[in-house]
């Protein structure tokens, strides 16, 4: 293995042929280089997408922080090198290494990879081949570190499961305290692998894909899934924390331009809005709420600490949370007499929404964003996001009013049972958007369409439903291309080969992992950027493995089918989901369950831990029942067979 | 007030650009809670000069920055303060005040000193190579497609040999002024040495009276 001192010396020598070297060499303020001998476990955390993105993830720089406060643990980071820093790593023999101590990856205990989203699953691939890991978990033995995933995408493991020995289902905040306590015994207790792994899959909310062992039917569906050993769980309870534990502050201040140069504080977590086609909305709950004291200390410390120009507040819908208007003005008070852009995202189409951002101060120049995601009734009725177009225009008419010259609508099309009819009248409400804004602030006013195309996603209501095909999908592009032509208004939209790409990726099963591994060995990489697009090598792994892509896309599931991910949960019920989805085809909406609750099974799963934790923080009502171990059969969400 | 910091920027630090050093000495600046003076409209800039742009991947025990303070402060105590709020490879090694209405400091700097050590299998007759190289009446190169003459931007050279270490030094005095600047990378090219075997420090900036 290199020592960190050849792989500088190697470093030095390729650094001035790459764009950006900044990318490569860490130094940055904040970040954290301990000793490499004072700790029992070292932990490489990975975004397998290039620095630029990866150095502002926040759910990486919680586990970084929560480690890194370890006397006896270590964390570093690693991100994925852009194809010319690669060509010549690979060219030089350089693995990939961790920033803060330039040591391999592979002397580490432990990599673990975010992968909030499905296009980076050959990115992981690439990256454990460049760190010289062998790339399948079966083929990793004592030598080589355990490698674990987690993040939003994470929820369905399977199509990634032959190359991660473990998957964190769920929040990470304490469940990596849990696997590096199990780490620790590596050399004692757990010196063979497989036994390693087994006390791994003991840890609540930690799936080994080793000990799980799918049955098909003649059909390709899932029959059951057999647990392979003693005492493990199935199905697999995502974890959560009871309380958010304090936000970091001390964010990395990177010496390159990144996309986002900002300090962030997460407001709330969860949300309870119930938008169907939501995968974090689903998968996040419960809400759990910070407090506005915590929230602007936290804020304070961190502009403090990092000097930066910008502050996110960030949650999935900022108005609902309960202190908003509070949060807002002690927020605004308190950077009064400084140079601060705050930013609010996912805010709700209502005029308070304005004021809100108005008290920030924001940053007139940026526009102002909303998402209505469809533009007809009946459309926001089945994806139960359900805003008045007079809503819509009285908002956005007031955002021009006041001053905004630019404003930002988000859509999506392909949603379940969509007509041309339904996308005519998302351009015919561009167009409306537009004209009234003319009227109060004149020719100035632009406004900016961005469609993308809904991908179903696992555990959500509509997991049973189909992609869109390519031709619809093209078609109603077309027509919003042919009617927007305005030259205010600009219109962005997702390829539909990404879409499908997304959509055989979120939903796949076990027997996807060997058309990713054909996929990233014929050259797939950097799936989400425009110009590695490679949707012919996708479609050939495919065709290699005997598989059909519409298999995943557009098969129509039946109500009873047995999924992939069936056995890995977010502790909101199947049969909730399934009923949610029925509603929707009713054209049922459902109001924000804190007003009502659903009886989504958050509750059931997570009883002891609201009981625990009563009041306010938790915005799903108090238990008041007898404690979990009293009754027999609880917290275990249902199957539908 | 008008700050004069005087600064090394070593180790990672080598590998940032010139913008993005103004970048890192504003955040700094705020996480010092040093009042900066903002240029005014849409896009206020904090009023920062640095000496002279220092080449990609070279290392530096003499970089200087200007930084304008809408306050006066104690010097001891900013110092210590701006340290603290800096990355570990910006060493800070004076802070002086310095007058507001002097020109600014780029138009000051005349030539800069660099050491570069370079392996001894490029060291046989360095010094006869250096002399030819300043004997020459011109060194026509090509740098980003523009043919330009290297000779008059180069003052002095000299060898500098570290015994028993493998490597030898190669001192270089350059050119600073604005529009007419030597990078040391080309004259080690020009002396047939790979520049990316050497280590290059900057070493002096040597400014107008
Ligand atoms: S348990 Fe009730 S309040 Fe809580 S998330 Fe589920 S439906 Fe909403």
């Amino acid at each position: 293995m290199l020592t960190p001192e050849q792989i500088e010396t190697k470093l030095d020598r390729i650094l001035l042929k790459v764009q950006k070297p900044g990318r490569y060499v860490g130094g940055e303020l904040n970040s954290v280089v301990k000793d490499w001998d004072s700790a029992d476990v070292r932990v490489a955390l990975v975004f397998p997408d290039i620095y630029d993105i990866g150095v502002s993830n926040v759910g990486l720089k919680i586990l970084y922080d929560q480690v890194n406060q370890r006397g006896d643990a270590l964390a570093e980071r690693a991100y994925a090198p852009w194809t010319d820093m690669e060509a010549l790593m690979r060219a030089e023999g350089i693995p990939l290494y961790a920033l803060e101590s330039k040591r391999p990856l592979s002397g580490f205990d432990l990599v673990g990879f975010s992968l909030p989203y499905e296009t980076l699953y050959t990115n992981a691939l690439n990256l454990l081949d460049l760190a010289g890991i062998p790339l399948r978990a079966g083929e990793r033995g004592a030598e080589h570190p355990i490698v674990i995933a987690g993040g939003h995408s994470t929820i369905n493991p399977e199509p990634m499961h032959a190359f991660m020995d473990a998957f964190v289902i769920g929040e990470g905040e304490e469940v990596i305290h849990d696997i590096i306590n199990v780490l620790k015994l590596r050399n004692t207790q757990y010196a063979v692998r497989d036994d390693l792994l087994l006390a791994l899959a003991k840890i609540p909310g930690v799936y080994v894909p080793r000990f799980y062992q799918p049955h098909y039917m003649d059909d390709g569906t899932i029959a059951r899934v057999e647990t392979l050993a003693e005492g493990i769980a199935n199905p697999v309870v995502k974890r959560i924390v009871a309380k958010l534990p304090p936000p970091p502050t001390k964010f990395i201040v990177p010496n390159i331009e990144v996309v986002h140069n900002r300090a962030s504080v997460e407001i709330t977590r969860g949300c309870t809005r119930g938008c169907r086609y939501c995968h974090a909305g689903m998968i996040t709950r419960p809400v759990r709420e910070r407090r506005v004291d915590e929230i602007v200390a936290a804020a304070r410390e961190a502009v403090r600490s990092t000097g930066f120009e910008e502050l996110a507040l960030l949650s999935l819908s900022s108005s609902d949370y309960t202190h908003i208007e509070e949060l807002v003005a002690a927020i605004g008070e308190e950077f009064k007499d400084e140079k601060l852009t705050v930013s609010l995202p996912s805010l709700r189409i209502e005029s308070v929404s304005i004021d809100l951002v108005d008290k920030l101060r924001g940053r007139r120049g940026s526009g102002f964003t909303l998402a209505p995601e469809a533009a007809t009734e009946r459309m926001r009725r089945i994806i139960n996001k359900f805003i008045s177009d007079e809503d819509i225009i009285n908002t956005t008419r007031e955002i021009y009013r006041r001053g905004w010259t630019n404003i930002k609508l988000y859509f999506m099309i392909g949603h379940p049972s969509e007509t041309l009819e339904d996308v005519q009248a998302i351009a015919d409400l561009c167009k409306r958007v537009i004209a009234e804004g003319r009227k109060v602030a004149g020719m100035k006013v632009k406004l900016h369409a961005g469609v993308s195309t809904f991908v179903p996603k696992p555990q959500t209501p509509f997991q049973w439903v189909s992609c869109d095909t390519r031709e619809n999908i093209l078609a109603k592009q077309a027509l919003l291309k042919r009617e927007l032509r305005d030259r205010n208004i600009k219109l962005s939209w997702t390829k539909p080969e990404d879409t499908l790409l997304e959509s055989f990726l979120s939903r796949g099963d076990r027997r996807l992992a060997e058309v990713i591994f054909t996929a990233w060995k014929n050259g797939a990489k950097f799936d989400a950027w425009e110009e590695h697009r490679r949707f012919e090598t996708w479609m050939s792994a495919f065709a290699e493995h005997g598989l059909d892509p519409a298999f995943y896309t557009h098969r129509p599931r039946r109500a009873d089918e047995i999924f992939a991910w069936d056995h890995i949960t977010a502790a909101v019920r199947k049969k909730y989901l399934f009923q949610d989805f029925r509603r929707s085809l009713e054209g049922h909406i459902r109001v924000d369950c804190r007003l009502n609750c659903y009886a989504c099974g958050i509750l059931p799963t997570f009883a002891d831990l609201r009981r625990d934790n009563p009041g306010e923080g938790w915005k799903c009502p108090d238990v008041k029942s007898p404690r979990k171990a009293d009754v027999s059969d609880r917290g275990q969400p249902l199957a539908i067979r | 007030m008008r700050l004069r910091v005087a600064f090394s920027k070593q180790g990672a630090l080598r590998y940032i650009g010139h913008l993005d050093l103004h970048t890192l000495l504003e955040r700094a600046a705020r996480r010092a809670a040093l009042p900066l003076v903002y240029s005014q409209g849409f896009h206020p800039a904090p009023k920062i000069q640095i000496a002279a742009a220092l080449p990609l991947g070279f290392s530096s025990r003499a970089e200087m920055a200007d930084l304008w303070l809408s306050e006066d402060r104690d010097l001891v105590s900013l110092r210590a303060d701006l340290q603290s709020a800096l990355p570990r490879d910006i060493q800070i090694l004076d802070v002086q005040q310095a007058d507001d209405r002097a020109p600014a400091l780029q138009t000051l700097v005349v030539a800069a000193e660099y050491e570069a050590t370079i392996p001894d299998e490029f060291a046989s007759d360095l010094t006869s190579r250096l002399a030819a190289l300043m004997e020459a009446e011109s060194l026509p190169r090509v740098r980003r497609g523009k043919t330009y003459d290297l000779r008059p931007l180069i003052e002095s050279l000299e060898a500098a040999p570290a015994e028993g270490s493998g490597e030898t030094r190669v001192l270089l005095r350059l050119a600073a002024r604005e529009g007419a600047t030597g990078r040391p990378d080309e004259v080690l090219a020009a002396l047939g040495i790979p520049p990316e075997s050497a280590r290059v420090e900057r070493i002096r900036l040597i400014f107008r009276d």
